[in-house]
């Protein structure tokens, strides 16, 4: 039998026509609420998926639970909605049996962390190459406005009347501490920096992590305004670029460099310059340096976005691939009626 | 030797036939009560004898050496005779401690042959084991059960001090190859297929299997010439059917089979699973079978095992993911996600004492209502189960052949008596297994949708990313039939959950009918599934043989049932359903055929005694 595992349409010729966004769009109606930042993601990854030459037919999208976890329905490409929490789980499962399809996890704030967080770690934690986009409004919105675990300390919402005394989490220390190998985070109105984190995310041979934080508008509307908002974002903001220094601000004069082992938010000129400031370095082999940046929040520091870290390691599907090629290769491929006759046999005559 | 002490008449030794022997051996867990049991069970088998076990270990890996709940046990019934459980009472007790002794001295039968190790015979050992005094200097002991005395851990210490260079702490290991020497000599067993046995498996550690060998023959001489055994024994070749044998546990026999559905669908095998007690060996086994393409994912819980089983699906693997009670009942929201998405799935269920960790290495039936219902909303799945370790590799295919054809979960119930427990089974030709080719919808053939139906099992089209123009999304909210969009409508909702009701019982007419054991109509019929396959068939045979009316029919298939069934429960005055839970396919049967079956529960852990049902089916057929 064949061992390796395709769909039927894998190795077909090449496209003739370069699809369009169109091409990706389903024929469902979306039914997100009208000013959703949902829709903004939507529309970014729909755009960007021509340019990534692939199959259309060699997608899957995979989701648990939630307002965000509809996307598959609106992509014409393969789609599985699978249950809260647990969406890694099955793009595991269709991963490794299929390492040649494209496969995209779409979740949540509550679906990733809370009820699903064990899964998400340990998906990562494998470096299967499947890209994880997890939509973070900071609210539950399907459930009719309770608090998440990235909702605020204090935060009061429909469960918690008097604020919230849990810790909220932060998705990036999360993914950097499961020792993913891509970690990116974008803004859902920030259509071309949305764009070009979800294309390098695809182009990462491994496990990518997206955070993007999007807007709830009817249950915690304007949670990001304070850092997103067009006349503040320049301030309040760092778009972090590998092999650049952390720069930010409207005039290009503020930074941030390293003082006793800490950042520090830094107003370029007296005595201070650009070459003080830390360079950015998404490919260090250790992530101190991604973590550090990731835990940097607004009013202490700017927002940081981008590709916090970018490094290379086996990937789970490959790693499986190449153990039943070697197996293969040692013991030949298995025959069934070897098997059944193996250990210690006997004849009654 | 010179401590030996005699029980009986030394008389001239001579060689007793006999057809069946139960043998038990128990001591503490680090004592290798399990191994030496599969060795005397694996030469048995090889030289022809039927063979049936029950091995019964303790949950914790090490308990304190030397206390009750440290006690590892490993009963085996061999004979000449065709047998089908691995004996309702020992003749034979060899018990290395006396905790040991304390456990199993109850089930021994009375003038039993009971061997002890005198040298554990300790102060400390029989106060761990809560004696007031020597239970071996008891006159009501000696005059109960024909007892050997043996200083098994002096005498091997003797055998091997001079012989061989290891710690004397690892010579004390070996102890159990010598008592499986001695027993070899008493039950005129070869020693060879245990030599060549350790040769191989302490092939890095020469010394060790220099050890270990010489324990074992020096066990074997010592009760050749020590004449403290005025008889030895033999156990004719039984009269089984011809063809080529070896020895399978349930578990081996579960894994067996998933790698024959796969060949045989040609589609590749995805085993997720979690690790669980008793469970966990059928994940060892497929990991080991990287070159049959088999891929094994060690999931970081058990909804993550399902839930990748189910994605493998998705994607056209034979999905498969294998648990024990609690462990199900952690799949259960996903069971429901496959059952919705109309996805083939296998869920191996190896039942365990319950409820929650309840006794993790003892066996028990109690999972088959969870099976059928254990899950949110109308949620019906296929539910197969294995009567015999043997039979887990038939039922195995037929979970895979019924989920690929039909398109939903099957449920596959095991226990942990199957799955430890080890029979002769009789090497299948690839010819007579169950042709079952896949095929996977390549074609839109217009608009595809992805809930069209198969006129004759409703199932829908197993359509999987890669393939053209077919994609196409699924989910778990409700469906709309044929175009496979998410819808809430009332009618659709009711009309979809008859059609998944449905899509279960047309299984019905693609499985093969109920044989009765005995004849067809009669006083008692007993109803049977699962492991309990082996004590009930014995003990209707025996009943039979003294001339009553009774009958028995077992189910392999408990969802949907066989077509006859119903019918054939007509045929009798009384119907009992002996179970290792409360009674839960009682409670099927009665809701079902509205008969008034009679429940034999039985939840100790301990599979059924024959005597126990003879005496039952007694019971209710003079009623």
């Amino acid at each position: 039998m064949s061992i390796h595992v395709t769909g039927n349409g894998g190795n077909g010729a090449e496209a003739p026509v370069k699809l369009t966004k169109k091409d990706f769009t389903s024929d469902q109606e979306v039914r997100w609420c009208p000013g959703c930042g949902d829709y903004a993601i939507l529309a970014q990854v729909q755009k960007v998926m021509p340019e990534l030459g692939l199959k259309r037919e060699n997608i899957v999208f995979v989701s648990g639970i939630g307002c965000s976890s509809r996307f598959p329905y609106y992509m014409n490409t393969y789609g599985f909605h699978s249950i809260h929490g647990r969406a890694p789980a099955v793009a595991t499962g269709i991963k490794a049996a299929n390492p040649e399809l494209s496969v995209w996890v779409i979740t949540g704030d509550g679906d990733a962390l809370s009820i699903g967080g064990n899964h998400l770690i340990h998906a990562i934690r494998r470096n299967l190459d499947i890209n994880i986009i997890l939509f973070n409004n900071r609210i539950y919105g399907l459930t009719k406005g309770q608090y998440s675990p990235t909702s605020e300390f204090g935060k009061k919402t429909k469960s918690t009347p008097f604020g919230v005394i849990d810790y909220p989490l932060n998705p990036l220390s999360i993914a950097l501490a499961a020792e993913a190998t891509f970690v990116a985070r974008s803004v859902d109105t920030h259509v071309a920096h949305l764009q070009m984190v979800v294309e390098r995310a695809m182009r990462h041979k491994g496990v990518s992590f997206v955070e993007v934080y999007q807007n709830c508008n009817i249950f915690n509307d304007g949670a990001f305004d304070m850092f997103t908002g067009r006349g503040v974002k320049d301030d309040r903001m760092i778009q972090i670029e590998h092999g650049k220094p952390l720069v930010f601000g409207k005039g290009h004069d503020r930074g941030i460099r390293i003082k006793d082992m800490h950042l520090e938010a830094v107003q370029l000129g007296s005595g201070l310059s650009e070459s003080d400031l830390i360079v950015h370095n998404e490919k260090s082999p250790d992530s101190y340096l991604a973590y550090m940046l990731a835990r940097m929040e607004y009013p202490d520091y700017p927002v940081p976005i981008g590709v916090f870290r970018d490094v290379e390691k086996p990937t789970y599907e490959n790693l499986l691939e190449e153990q039943i090629k070697s197996a293969i290769e040692k013991m030949g491929a298995g025959s069934l009626e070897k098997l059944i006759n193996s250990g210690d046999t006997w004849v009654i005559k | 030797m010179e401590s030996t002490t005699i029980l009986n008449n030394v008389e001239d030794r001579h060689i007793e036939e006999l057809d069946t022997v139960t043998i038990r051996f128990a001591g503490d867990s680090g004592d290798g009560m399990q191994l030496t049991g599969t060795q005397f069970t694996n030469t048995s088998a090889v030289i022809g004898n039927d063979i049936s076990t029950l091995p019964d270990f303790p949950a914790e890996i090490r308990a304190p050496a030397g206390s009750l709940p440290g006690v590892s046990g490993f009963q085996l019934n061999f004979s000449s005779q065709d047998i089908r459980t691995p004996g309702d009472q020992p003749n034979v007790l060899v018990a290395m401690n006396p905790a040991a002794l304390k456990v199993n001295l109850a089930d021994l039968e009375s003038g039993g042959i009971l061997i002890v190790n005198t040298d554990a015979f300790n102060e400390a050992n029989l106060k761990k084991a809560g004696y007031q005094s020597n239970p071996l200097d008891d006159g009501n002991l000696l005059q109960s059960y024909r007892v050997f005395k043996i200083p098994i851990s002096t005498a091997n210490r003797a055998a091997l001090r001079e012989e061989v260079n290891i710690p004397m702490k690892e010579i004390d290991r070996c102890k159990n190859f010598w008592a499986l020497g001695l027993m070899y000599w008493l039950y005129d067993r070869p020693m060879a297929p245990t030599l060549t046995w350790i040769e191989s498996r302490f092939k890095k550690t020469p010394e060790v299997a220099k050890a270990n060998a010489t324990a074992l023959r020096a066990g074997f001489a010592y009760a050749e010439a020590a004449e403290i055994f005025t008889t030895h024994y033999r156990v004719k070749r039984a009269v089984i059917a011809p063809g080529k044998y070896r020895k399978i546990t349930g578990n081996e026999a579960t894994a067996l089979g998933c790698v024959a559905a796969s060949q045989l669908a040609g589609r590749p095998l995805l085993y997720a699973s979690y690790p669980i007690t008793p469970a966990s060996d059928i994940l060892h086994e497929l990991s080991s079978r990287r070159n049959f393409g088999v891929k094994t994912i060690q999931a970081e819980d058990e909804i993550a095992a399902v839930c990748a089983a189910i994605g493998a699906s998705f994607a056209g693997n034979l999905g498969v993911t294998g648990t024990s009670g609690p462990g199900l009942a952690l799949k259960a929201e996903a069971i429901g996600l496959a059952v919705m998405t109309e996805l083939p799935l296998v869920v191996i269920d190896v039942q365990r004492g319950g409820p929650s960790t309840g006794l993790p290495t003892k066996t028990e039936q109690a999972d088959l209502l969870q099976a059928m219902f254990g899950r949110n909303g109308e949620c019906p799945v296929a539910i197969v189960a294995p009567a015999t370790p043997g039979d887990c590799f038939h039922m195995a295919i037929e979970a895979f052949r019924i989920a690929t054809r039909h398109m939903l979960p099957v449920i596959y119930l095991s226990d942990g008596y199957l799955a430890n427990g080890a029979e002769p089974w009789r090497l299948p030709e690839i010819s007579e297994l169950p042709e079952f080719k896949v095929t996977l919808r390549t074609e839109a053939k217009g608009v595809f949708h992805p809930y069209e139906r198969d006129p004759d099992t409703l199932a829908r089209p197993w359509a999987v990313p890669g393939a053209i123009d077919l994609e196409h999304r699924i989910g778990g909210i409700e469906k709309q039939d044929i175009t496979g969009n998410v819808s809430y409508e009332p009618e659709n909702h009711m009309h979809m959950v008859l059609t998944r009701a449905e899509k279960v019982a047309l299984i019905a007419e693609d499985i093969p009918d109920l044989e009765v054991f005995g004849e067809s109509s009669g006083r008692v019929l007993v109803v049977g599934w699962g492991s309990t396959f082996g004590s009930i068939t014995s003990a209707v045979e025996l009943m039979r043989e003294r001339g009553m009316a009774v009958s028995s029919v077992h189910l392999r298939y408990l969802n949907p049932f066989p077509k006859n069934l119903g019918d054939i429960i007509g045929r009798f005055d009384r119907v009992l359903v002996p179970e290792l839970n409360l009674g839960q396919l009682a409670m099927l049967l009665r809701a079902r055929f509205l008969v008034p079956a009679v429940s034999y529960p039985k939840v100790k852990g301990k599979p059924f005694k024959i005597s126990e049902l003879i005496a039952k089916i007694e019971e209710i057929y003079e009623d």
